[in-house]
């Protein structure tokens, strides 16, 4: 069967665009040929800084036939409607249409054979609306025809499109079509210097040998296979080894079609530049990798650079050049470094005052306060130092004034901690200056140090509070402020850490001082605020227990807030908990308890609620507990109304009865004090001591007795199974 | 390269022959030479000839030395490369052409520089002024690793689509003419490409300037006179551009570019201000604002005069 091969032609596609375009390109083409009938065997794409390439082999050269029935009207039916009928489908007369027989009535048919058509036709109706169409991140006009309306739209200027069809012994035939004044063809172009004259190719297999007799690898992954192992082999060779980056190496494999890779030196004096800066430099601004000394493991002063072209003088111009412009820029990292070295960071602070960290929220030093208290509120309860989180929370945001942070802002929290080090602080305070961004995302490391913890908590805490105060909250793919992630670093600390916090205490009175931010002069609100929260707790304030008319409209507009935070929290809980493989349904059992602010409780309760639930013992008392729930809501529904209550004891007739309400009452003790005690596994094994009893009830009583004084209290009696149950988790929300 | 120049024109010996070597390229395209606009402004950007120049209809083909000035970049003439006053060689063609990539690369071999012996690249970089209301795609161009040039395929200027678009390209003169000479710190140019006395380096025109503006920009500018300045350059700009509609109508308009000089101030006294320190973060938002609001109101006069394309 025959293959396809486009190419699309243009100027340079920024690197980090080149993956995803290569892999919509070969969606959306075979996604359409499947649509359109054209069920191929195999399809790869690729991309080079200067093309999208695609190759879709085993295409049917014709759509299959179609063979569709229409139903028409009914015989005798109005002529305007037997008019339509042969309008859409084509026939000339009813004389070709067929007649069903139907209890209804006899219907026309109408037979309809489309014929399929050649796959080339259909490819050639199918890419252009694909080019058009292509989903950039970012795209543009250019050239004369920009003037006019609806011209092309591409990523940088296109300049070719090859589309050829055919089979693999035979000359394939171009796929005729044109986008915007461009005509497909078979001429493509080699490297843009080393081979810059046209090339005309056939089909995939000769496209990539004569690109790459051209001086262009058409595969990125060959691409990054050379530039890596040649990388490493340079530096091998001279007794280093390269500091592997996969993010530089997807990059600069994007940013060359014939990867020339070479090594370059600067002086040793740079090497006194903290590694992670150097490394940030050349990184970020010459896309180069660092080498390190493979028997001491520190940077040496070497760096690889990825050149384009195999230069006349074997690229030493190209290494000279590119030491001449890592030199000033190492040389500007170091004199910032050590500019920065020569102020303390406290004495940075008071420029906080002038940095508005947002509108509503007020400054950074004001946020920084803020971090402070709190983290100084939470330290206890994670096992800190006061003195020491206090002093961690002061100090780690000040590295964010110095220069070298201005310069490098990913390298922010780690300059913290070598310039708190270097100014003698404690070592927990100035790893707290690093550690208390962390996790950064799901990747990342949680901070295990207390002090780290406690800042770490802080900071996010202060974050999601504020935002939440001022209702500024994520909607749908918004959420400019990474509030998801800080949720789900709170998360992630409290949780992998193993630690118990009340978080709606936490949440509402840190609400609280971000209110006192702003209404700062009312000072008499400020107590009011803080008074809920020491006695109501997450109850709802009595509406005349407040003396001040404003902290009640405060308090009003607050609460919610917080309450939805906690919501938040809840959520992201279960999207982690499902990330990691726990039971969505036993997730939503422990949440529909209600008032659960102890994360780590939560997620305890789940996982002794998924390990119970594995056993006999569990699945069976699961499913006595459905069978009374169903039971309970369809005799609910008839009788509208629910049966709440203690049952009453002289109303039971049966030995299974009696024996059902006594076990239900030590189960209800027993799991209550095991919950009590946080033991959820006992609480689960109580409730194991149900079944026999939930079993040998529905096997024995009758629970609709002709009696309605018995019915209902046996009704009642399966109400409280449902109830002590949930001494652990809703049941009902259990799918079996 | 141009053999027959004699030593103290070529490129790669004189900061003067490398800036005649570039408007000599440009000219052989078709492009008008011009002289820089004479006021301030911190990009060649501003030059009405790019700004104004790259909304409406026609075509228009131009290059042009601006220089560029960046009060906050002044380093007092210590820093080897950071000044607050440097050239940009800025090209402007409307609509682009196809083949300006090519072009661009043969100018590069104008100055001296071999693209098969160098290392030259195309690293996205997309374009934006908000004081201009601008944007556009393209890329930073690099030699050995080092930027040389921007490229711009301008898609927006001051808040109006380009149709057609303007491809715009600007060289960083200084930058550029120390990798083709060799030397590591811009004073040390040379300027006119002789030798022994005869002899003037970059420094010997500019460090001075370099000195006492530095000192201006930050510590002396008269900040309530600039702040004067800019309300009045802005009142002024809104006065003749509601002065400029014929016959009161907004059908077409007479005074475009004497409004729009008075953006340019505006904008460079904005500048001013945020060197001297006195800008707070959220003002400098508004600033910027301000600043933009002129420009728009500005490209939309000009596209109602007869060079943007309104008769």
């Amino acid at each position: 069967m025959p293959d396809l091969l486009l190419e699309l032609f243009s100027e340079e596609i920024p690197a980090r665009m080149q993956a995803k375009a290569a892999d919509d390109l070969r969606r959306l083409v075979t996604d359409k040929l499947v649509a359109e009938g054209l069920v191929y065997e195999g399809a790869k794409a690729f991309a080079t800084p200067r093309r999208l390439a695609l190759t879709v082999h085993g295409i049917p050269a014709r759509q299959p036939d179609l063979k569709t029935e229409r139903r028409g009207p009914k015989m005798g039916a109005p002529d305007a409607a037997v008019q339509g009928f042969l309008k859409a489908t084509g026939l000339t007369s009813l004389d070709e249409a067929k007649i069903q027989r139907d209890p209804k009535g006899d219907f026309y048919i109408a037979l309809i054979e489309k014929p399929g058509r050649d796959a080339i036709d259909v490819l050639a109706e199918i890419l252009p609306v694909i080019i058009r169409t292509f989903p950039w991140p970012k795209s543009m006009r250019w050239g004369a025809r920009s003037g006019k309306p609806g011209s092309l739209s591409w990523v940088r200027p296109l300049h070719a499109i090859t589309a050829t069809f055919g089979l693999e012994t035979e000359e394939p035939d171009v796929v005729k079509f044109s986008v915007d004044g461009i005509e497909t063809g078979q001429t493509t172009y080699g490297h843009r210097f080393m081979a810059p004259a046209a090339i005309s190719v056939r089909r995939f297999e000769d496209y990539e040998a004569k690109l790459k007799a051209a001086k262009v690898i058409l595969d990125p992954q060959a691409r990054k296979d050379i530039i890596f192992a040649d990388a490493k082999e340079l530096t091998f060779a001279q007794g280093f080894e390269l500091v592997e980056d996969q993010a530089l190496l997807d990059e600069v494999s994007g940013l060359v079609e014939w990867p020339v890779v070479m090594m370059g030196s600067f002086e040793k004096e740079y090497l006194a530049i903290p590694e992670e800066v150097i490394r940030a430099t050349i990184r970020n601004n010459q896309k180069c990798f660092v080498v390190r000394d493979s028997k001491t493991g520190k940077l040496t002063n070497k760096f690889v650079l990825t050149a384009n072209i195999e230069a006349p003088d074997g690229g030493k111009t190209i290494v000279s050049g590119n030491e001449r412009v890592i030199r000033p820029r190492l040389s500007d990292a170091k004199f910032f470094y050590e500019t920065d070295l020569k102020t303390k960071l406290e004495e940075r602070l008071p420029k906080f005052d002038q940095i508005v960290f947002h509108e509503k929220l007020g400054t950074q030093a004001a946020r920084i306060t803020r971090i402070e208290r709190l983290a100084a509120e939470i330290a206890p309860l994670v096992g800190a130092d006061v003195a020491k989180a206090t002093r961690a929370a002061h100090l780690a945001k000040a590295d964010l004034l110095t220069e070298v942070v201005g310069e490098f802002p990913e390298v922010q929290g780690l300059m913290g901690k070598y310039y708190a080090l270097a100014q003698g602080e404690d070592a927990s305070v100035a790893a707290a200056c690093e550690e208390h961004y962390k996790p950064q995302g799901p990747a990342d490391r949680v901070p295990t140090d207390p002090v780290s913890i406690a800042v770490a908590l802080a900071d996010k805490i202060d974050t999601l509070v504020g935002f939440w105060a001022i209702d500024e909250k994520p909607t749908g793919s918004k959420d400019p402020y990474a509030l998801r992630r800080a949720a789900l670093g709170v998360i992630r600390i409290i949780v992998d850490n193993d630690l118990r916090l009340p978080l709606w205490k936490l949440l509402s009175e840190h609400a609280v001082q971000v209110m006192s931010a702003i209404y700062k002069d009312d000072t008499d609100l400020i107590v009011e605020l803080s008074d809920w929260i020491g006695s109501a707790g997450n109850a709802e304030v009595p509406s005349n227990s407040f003396s001040n008319q404003a902290a009640e409209s405060v308090y009003k507009l607050l609460k919610p807030r917080v309450e939805d935070l906690l919501a938040f929290f809840a959520d992201r809980l279960k999207v982690q908990l499902r990330e990691q493989g726990a039971r969505h349904d036993l997730v939503d059992a422990v949440f529909a308890l209600g008032g659960q602010d102890d994360l780590l409780m939560i997620v305890r309760r789940v996982e002794a609620l998924g390990k119970f639930l594995e056993t006999d013992d569990g699945k069976n008392l699961l499913a006595g507990i459905k069978r009374a729930s169903n039971i309970l809501g369809i005799e609910e529904k008839k009788d509208k109304r629910t049966f709440d209550g203690a049952p009453d004891a002289a109303l039971y007739g049966l030995g299974e009865e009696k024996a059902l309400a006594k076990t239900i009452g030590e189960v209800r003790a027993e799991a209550s004090a095991a919950v009590a005690k946080e033991d959820f596994a006992a609480a689960m094994s109580a409730m194991a001591k149900l079944r026999p009893p939930v079993d040998a009830f529905f096997d024995k009583v009758r629970v609709n007795d002709d009696d309605p004084k018995v019915r209902e209290n046996r009704l009642m009696l399966l109400n409280e199974i449902r109830s002590a149950t949930r001494a652990v988790a809703d049941f009902s929300k259990i799918q079996d | 390269m141009d053999a027959s120049l004699p030593a103290h024109m070529r490129p790669e010996r004189s900061f003067q022959g490398f800036i005649l070597a570039l408007q000599r390229f440009w000219a052989e395209q078709g492009c008008v030479i011009l002289q820089p606009y004479d006021m301030e402004m911190g990009a060649g950007t501003f030059h009405p000839a790019t700004t104004l120049r790259a909304l409406g209809p026609k075509p228009w083909n131009a290059a042009y030395v601006q220089p560029s000035r960046r009060p906050k970049d002044g380093r007092y003439g210590e820093n080897p490369n950071r000044m607050q006053h440097y050239y940009q060689f800025q090209v402007i063609m409307k609509p682009s052409p196809p083949n300006l990539q090519e072009l661009y690369l043969k100018s590069l071999a104008a100055i001296g520089i071999d693209s098969a012996v160098h290392d030259i690249r195309f690293v996205e970089d997309d374009w934006e002024s908000p004081t201009l209301g601008a944007w556009g795609l393209g890329w930073e161009c690099w030699c050995d690793g080092m930027e040389v040039s921007q490229f711009t395929y301008f898609q927006q200027v001051a808040g109006f689509e380009c149709a057609p678009v303007a491809g715009e390209l600007t060289y960083g003169l200084e930058r550029l003419a120390m990798y083709v000479q060799g030397v590591d710190r811009v004073y040390d140019l040379n300027f006119n490409g002789r030798d022994g006395d005869a002899k003037v380096t970059y420094g010997d025109v500019f460090l001075q300037a370099e000195r006492e503006y530095s000192k201006h920009n930050f510590e002396i500018a008269d900040t309530a006179m600039l702040f004067e300045q800019f309300k009045m350059a802005e009142t002024a700009c809104r006065k003749y551009l509601d002065a400029g509609w014929k016959d009161g109508k907004r059908e077409a308009h007479l005074m475009a570019l004497p409004a729009y000089d008075q953006c340019i101030k505006a904008s460079h006294v904005f500048n001013l201000l945020d060197a001297r320190g006195v800008i707070s973060v959220t003002e400098r938002q508004s600033y910027i604002l301000r600043v933009r609001e002129l420009a728009k109101a500005c490209g939309e006069a000009w596209i109602h005069t007869e060079a943007g394309g309104a008769a």
